[in-house]
């Protein structure tokens, strides 16, 4: 995969926190690999609604990467739980399923933005850029060889 | 079955498996299920409910699986599980990209998290719930795909 100029917390120049809700392991070690490549963190992983709102309280991450079709509680509802508990939450949904009643119900109940599956790096990194706009800046990797004369 | 309802899933089957596979994928067999659906290897089952029911599987041999899970993986899977892992992954993007379509179409259904189907013949087809098989050749091997659904109401374009 493509290394991104890393994206880091303007706040104190850490790297983005994340925490991936998915209930497929590859889906979620898949999206783990993406985050390495943008230069971020994985705070934590859920492979269902409810465990999304716990490990949310736990981790409380710059931003959450989260399904929608999930056993137990979908993702919809997690984001609503989550946004009605931390209103400033930034959760993006990740889901194969992208029809525009889905996309209204999220976007309503507080998710920032709506990626589909197959999830494209490139297309995930600008949306992570949009959702953080100005609570991220973008770490150019130094260049090759590059010690000072 | 209608073509309406079955070509959204050809689409994203073409799409998907090209994406995901990295190399070209088609439709290489249509065929209506006569005597009951006999599993290839590893199938994950997607149940789908709302104005249309019914179930999709997604089925490769086992070789088959274990290729497209190599790939999935970049060639860390190793475990039985991990086979799995992917051909769930894989049935959820082809059948979440159709549903998508369909409901863009005006159909309204929800789908459910994949689940291993382990029959080795499914039941029959009946005369409510049409099922058809589509085999598509990909870069891995043969992926074939069961779609029986009955419709419960059927939008007014239609």
């Amino acid at each position: 995969m493509d290394q991104f100029a890393a994206l880091i917390r303007t706040s104190d120049r850490q790297p983005v926190r994340y925490l991936v809700v998915d209930d497929s392991v590859f889906a979620r070690r898949n999206l783990s690999k993406m985050i390495e490549a943008f230069g971020g963190e994985l705070a934590g992983e859920a492979g269902d609604g409810s465990t999304a709102i716990t490990e949310y309280a736990r981790t409380l991450p710059d931003i959450v990467f989260m399904d929608i079709t999930m056993p137990h509680m979908e993702g919809i509802e997690a984001t609503e739980r989550i946004v009605a508990q931390f209103p400033e939450a930034k959760i993006v949904m990740v889901s194969s399923v992208g029809f525009q009643e889905n996309i209204v119900s999220a976007l309503q109940k507080g998710a920032k933005h709506f990626v589909q599956k197959p999830v494209k790096p490139e297309i995930l990194y600008d949306v992570v850029k949009y959702v953080l706009s100005d609570k991220v800046l973008c770490e150019q990797p130094a260049p090759a060889g590059g010690g000072v004369a | 079955m209608k073509m309406e309802l079955i070509q959204p899933f050809i689409n994203a089957a073409d799409a998907v498996l090209a994406e995901t596979l990295h190399g070209p994928a088609h439709i290489f067999d249509v065929s209506m299920e006569e005597n009951g659906y006999r599993r290839k290897g590893i199938a994950a089952m997607i149940a789908i409910d709302g104005q249309i029911e019914g179930r999709v599987i997604l089925d490769a041999e086992n070789a088959t699986a274990a290729a497209i899970a190599r790939e999935l993986w970049a060639g860390e899977a190793t475990s039985e599980e991990s086979v799995h892992e992917a051909l769930f992954e894989l049935a959820n993007l082809v059948i979440g990209n159709a549903v998508t379509s369909l409901n863009d179409l005006g159909f309204h259904f929800r789908v459910r998290p994949p689940q291993l189907h382990r029959a080795e013949v499914d039941a029959h087809s009946s005369e409510d719930t049409e099922a058809l098989v589509m085999c598509f050749d990909c870069p891995k091997g043969k992926v074939f795909l069961n779609i029986a659904m009955n419709y419960k109401a059927v939008p007014a374009s239609f």
